[in-house]
């Protein structure tokens, strides 16, 4: 028999049954365009995340205090040294040549009060530097000026939130605020930024490094930013850090190195293997399909035994049957992959068109993995029926029984 | 052409044992004419299937054409079927999704021969059995003589060296029946061998060679020598 004739064969027989066979494309549909969907939302998650990253600046080193040696688990977030890291830590690793800026912060959290009006936010001291390794933009007036970093100034930078919560709209632009028991002159407020790292830039407010050791009464640095003079002296940077830390620290550096491209690595992995969680979720939608397939080709058997009882008197050998209802499966899988890859890919760019904040990108191993699990899935799931249409008896197929 | 040999061949129904046939020996010669006729369940349809190559004996031995056939497997068997035998069903077992033609083609089909050959000897003989206007009809268009006819042109496009017919007037009203009998027997006159289950005596009393079966046997065979 003629593939071309086996194909048109199939093609009638499922024309006489219109409905289901609509459903079932349906169904195929639907699989298949969600694994890409997914994966498209996965990947363009990934690609988001690594986009937010550069926004941070590349080649961040950060310094934090004590070491853990365990590798793999979260960075110690206070130090289990009794050496803390301290401003002349940061005065001595800037002297390293491939460090291009350096940001010592201390962190604590305080009261933030303008009149009758309170807050309780993150407070960040650190020096004029913070502004490049950070890329804060600035809504009004200026950042912290550069100066001696172990000179306590009153002066501080609000949070664009912080800002509006406590002025309500007036300028706040020399305006004093107390910080805890101090009093701080406002001399710029951040432009709204959002998230950061999980730090909420809005909400908190920046003073010089030594006024945030006397206000929170402790010497010790809560991390140093660095930022090395591009990606190539980075791992260079690392191990001079190691080293000025060693010298300073009794032999010891105690101190533990996060690099910013270790970070995003252990993100993308977790977007990555999400992605693919998510895509093995859909295709098991795909085999949900596979089973309406062998469904609607069981319910063709038995509805057409008749005239597989006939095919088989006029002569027809047994694998040509089987092949004959193997096409129709076939048909509908790959009929329904392929509009299901066409939905998707015109979604995905009709998202893409209207939504410009957030790209959906769909991965390159996406279609032909959907094609393939599709196709096989209708190749898998067909095979029982037509195997069961071609072993009928053909005098008891001729009786319709 | 046709040898049987102590055909038995028996159905489990219901946890019984029924002998459809017992002990059947039978020979029908090339270009033959013969009706078997016999009360329901009297094994006739069973012999047809077993001849037909649809069914195999329990027991004996059935030669076609000279070549034993107990002993080929389903495939073998689905070929000769093709090649050398036709059949015609009481129900015309017409596919009715095709065209009168699509269904007539049915065999070429499977046989792998070119369209335009199929095209050529569809035509053909559609026209030989009357139904040159009516090839884009489906079988619901059609009448019930008109629908045996279809079935009979499909069995019978392949040149098979012998037709079997299961009550091919058994739907039909006499008039229609009377043109499919006509059909059947022209096509035995240029020297198709026929064999034609059949109820109707009248029908029965036109073949050279009558059989009656009863529970199974053969119980009487006229006309043997014609």
């Amino acid at each position: 028999m003629r593939l071309e004739d086996t194909l048109r064969f199939a093609l009638r027989s499922l024309a006489t049954q219109r409905v289901r066979s609509w459903l079932t494309l349906l169904a195929m549909g639907l699989g298949t365009a969600s694994v890409i969907l997914l994966s498209a939302l996965g990947e363009g998650a990934r690609l988001y995340v690594r986009g937010q990253f550069s926004q941070l600046g590349s080649h961040l080193l950060i310094v934090l205090p004590g070491r853990s040696e365990t590798t793999g688990g979260p960075p110690p977030l206070f130090g289990e040294t009794p050496r803390d890291l301290t401003l002349a830590d940061a005065f001595a690793l800037r002297r390293i040549p491939s460090v291009e800026t350096l940001a010592p912060v201390t962190l604590g959290s305080a009261p933030v009060s303008y009149g009758a009006l309170q807050r309780e936010v993150m407070v960040l001291g650190s020096t004029s530097e913070l502004r490049p390794v950070r890329h804060l933009s600035l809504g009004q007036g200026q950042f912290l000026p550069a100066g001696d970093p172990e000179r306590a100034s009153p002066l501080c930078v609000l949070g664009h939130k912080l800002a509006q919560e406590l002025f309500a709209g007036r300028s706040a632009l020399g305006e004093w605020v107390r910080i805890g028991e101090r009093r701080f002159r406002v001399i710029g407020v951040l432009a709204s930024q959002g998230q950061s790292l999980g730090q909420d830039l809005g909400d908190m407010a920046v003073i010089p490094v030594a006024s945030a050791q006397a206000l929170f009464n402790s010497p010790g640095l809560f991390r140093i930013l660095i930022q090395a003079k591009g990606p190539e002296v980075l791992e260079a940077t690392r191990k001079a850090v190691r080293e000025v830390i060693r010298a300073r620290h009794e032999g010891e550096d105690d101190v533990t190195l996060i690099t910013q491209d270790a970070l995003l690595a252990t993100l993308e992995g977790i977007l990555r293997a999400l992605t693919l969680a998510v895509a093995g979720i859909a295709a098991v939608s795909l085999s949900v399909a596979g089973v309406l397939i062998m469904n609607v080709m069981l319910v063709a058997v038995s509805q057409r035994t008749a005239e597989i009882g006939l095919l088989k008197a006029l002569g027809a050998a047994q694998r040509q049957i089987a092949r004959l209802f193997l096409g129709e499966a076939l048909m509908l899988a790959t009929a329904g992959t392929g509009g299901g890859i066409l939905v998707a890919l015109a979604g995905v760019e009709l998202f893409n068109l209207s939504v410009s904040a957030f790209q959906l990108v769909v991965p390159g191993w996406a279609v032909p993995a959907a094609a393939t699990v599709s196709l096989a899935t209708g190749l898998g799931f067909g095979l029982m029926p037509a195997l069961r249409a071609a072993r009928l008896d053909p005098v008891q197929a001729l009786t319709g029984r | 052409m046709i040898d049987l040999c102590g055909i038995e061949r028996t159905f489990q129904v219901g946890g019984q044992l029924v002998h459809a046939l017992r002990r059947i020996d039978l020979q029908i010669s090339t270009g033959a004419y013969v009706s078997v006729m016999g009360p329901s369940g009297s094994g006739k349809t069973t012999l047809l299937n077993i001849l037909g190559l649809l069914d195999r004996p329990d027991r004996g031995s059935y030669r076609f054409g000279g070549r034993e056939t107990t002993d080929l497997n389903e495939e073998q068997r689905a070929r000769v079927r093709r090649d050398q035998l036709g059949f015609v069903f009481q129900a015309f077992h017409l596919i009715p999704r095709l065209s009168a033609a699509e269904n007539v083609e049915l065999p070429l089909v499977l046989a792998g021969i070119s369209p335009r050959e199929r095209r050529e000897r569809v035509a053909q003989i559609l026209a030989a059995v009357g139904l040159g206007e009516r090839a884009q009809h489906r079988p619901d268009q059609l009448s019930g003589g008109e629908r045996q006819r279809v079935a009979i042109a499909r069995a019978t496009i392949l040149h098979p060296r012998l037709l079997m017919a299961d009550e091919p007037t058994g739907n039909l009203d006499r008039a229609s029946g009377g043109e499919v009998i006509k059909t059947l027997e022209t096509l035995n006159l240029q020297g198709l061998t026929l064999i034609v289950v059949t109820h109707d005596l009248e029908l029965g009393a036109r073949a050279q060679r009558r059989i009656r079966m009863d529970d199974g046997a053969i119980v009487a065979d006229r006309g043997e020598s014609a």
